[in-house]
């Protein structure tokens, strides 16, 4: 059942301890690393997204090409956005996160504007009402009833970056990623499964601590149920 | 300049379009692994996603079968294929080598199907329901002339989803020694060979885009008319809102 080389090669098995044991310091490296490369692509992506989200919001005429042209990023595989940004930026970090970035602005662009479109006309007019400027109005109305799909739309772009991370091994990066790059290099199942489990488990605990964070942060919002 | 004049030599060198590792065949393989994937994955999907939805139980688990998706990444999925049936020994035997990209590929566009195809389900307004069988019409009527009209653009949404998905991870499947439009890239990667790398990427790009654009365009064709402009404005666009619906419920 367990397939191995050609040629009688050793049995190996899917989880070989002493190997784990014996690099603890590799496997704590790219985990690290696959945070940081996370960490970097949400943040910067939020930072591009928030400003386009609003332009998107505010007025028709950038919707459609902010929409169409974060739908094309997405769209594009990520081993084929990463191969057309290496003949310039070669393999550096700079590729990876130009790539890692530009999928997250659909996600994130898309839940800005969802979210603010679901502020209630009659909450609006009441802020109008009493007395708020646009700006205020934006940023103590707007964006604070906005938070449940903008935090929904961090935790699809969170979890779907630690995926793509992986690729990143690919063109020299890769976190836990170079970990299942380098398993399948030397045939070897050990850092494969560990790779894996890593990231599936960085995903989980990373969505899980952003609905934390979530509740946190909206505290009104908790008694009803979230649409 | 002199670069883009490279991938334009390299697109019309005849060497490039002849042969298995021509530019035809490539692309033919491409959809051909990309299309059976998709079938049989919906084949799986859609039957558990529709009867989940049509009875009403086991919604969470068709809910969170797409946040487990997300979260495995498809390059780990496709290492974790190869590495189970054995890139080295299936390599010899003729036309396996494409077990582990199919096996990876089904796997990971099964999830969005059938969150989607529930969701579309559950979105059928229980009065029309009743009023269906006030009509007198029998369950299986009210499934197949009510309930599967309104979820239908949210199913092809999901099949969309996963096509995208699907097209995308097949490039990758050339790090594990299968064929497709992506051994472009991966070799342009280890040859270091940037025009034959950019020419790739071009292709899997533009051939990515075809399938999304033309997806849509089906999607929107398989509205029925009633719904098509009260509900346009939620289902443009790829995955997102449906996406988010799904994380927020």
């Amino acid at each position: 059942m367990l397939a191995t080389g050609v040629g009688g090669a050793v049995e190996d098995p899917w989880i070989r301890w002493s190997w784990i044991s014996g690099h603890v310091d590799v496997i704590t490296a790219a985990l690290l690393q696959h945070i940081q490369l996370t960490l970097i692509a949400v943040v910067i992506g939020l930072l591009i997204a928030i400003p386009l989200g609003l332009m998107a919001w505010r007025s028709r005429i950038f919707r459609g090409p902010i929409f169409t042209l974060t739908g094309i990023l997405y769209t594009i595989p990520s081993l084929a956005l990463f191969a057309f940004l290496l003949p310039f930026t070669g393999l550096t970090i700079l590729t990876a996160e130009i790539g890692l970035v530009g999928y997250t602005l659909l996600i994130l662009v898309r839940n800005i504007v969802v979210g603010l479109n679901s502020v209630p006309v009659d909450v609006r007019e009441a802020a109008r009402g009493m007395g708020f400027r646009p700006l205020a109005e934006l940023a103590r109305v707007d964006l604070p009833l906005a938070i449940p799909a903008i935090m929904a739309g961090v935790r699809i772009a969170t979890v779907t970056t630690i995926g793509l991370v992986t690729v990143t091994a690919l063109i020299g990066e890769g976190g836990l990623g170079s970990l299942i790059y380098d398993g399948l290099l030397r045939d070897f199942h050990t850092p494969l499964v560990v790779g894996t489990v890593l990231s599936v488990a960085l995903a989980v605990v990373a969505d899980l601590s952003l609905a934390s964070l979530q509740r946190l942060v909206t505290p009104w919002a908790r008694s009803r149920a979230v649409t | 300049m002199n670069f883009i004049g490279q991938v334009v030599q390299w697109f019309l060198s005849p060497i490039h379009w002849q042969g298995d590792g021509g530019i035809p065949h490539r692309t033919f393989e491409h959809l051909v692994m990309s299309g059976i994937s998709i079938l049989v994955a919906a084949l799986i999907a859609l039957p558990i996603g529709i009867a989940i939805g049509h009875f009403g139980k086991g919604g969470n688990l068709a809910i969170n079968i797409s946040n487990i998706g997300r979260a495995i990444p498809s390059f780990a999925l496709l290492v974790l294929a190869a590495q189970f049936f054995g890139i080295a020994a299936a390599s010899q035997i003729v036309g396996f080598g494409a077990v582990p990209a199919f096996v990876a590929l089904v796997a990971l566009a099964i999830p969005p199907m059938v969150t989607n195809s529930y969701v579309g389900m559950r979105e059928v307004d229980p009065d029309v329901r009743e009023a269906a069988r006030g009509m007198g019409m029998r369950e299986r009527a009210v499934l197949l002339r009510v309930e599967l009209p309104i979820a239908t653009p949210f199913i092809m949404a999901g099949i969309r989803t996963s096509a995208v998905n699907v097209v995308a991870t097949a490039t990758l499947a050339a790090v594990v020694a299968w064929g497709g439009l992506g051994r472009f890239i991966v070799d342009g990667l280890g040859l270091q060979d940037y025009p034959m790398l950019f020419a790739g990427a071009l292709m899997v790009a533009v051939l990515s885009l075809i399938v999304e654009f033309s997806l849509a365009g089906v999607q929107r064709l398989a509205t029925p008319a009633g719904l098509r402009s009260s509900t346009s404005t939620q289902k443009e666009g790829p995955v997102g809102a449906l996406d988010t619906a799904a994380v927020a419920a």
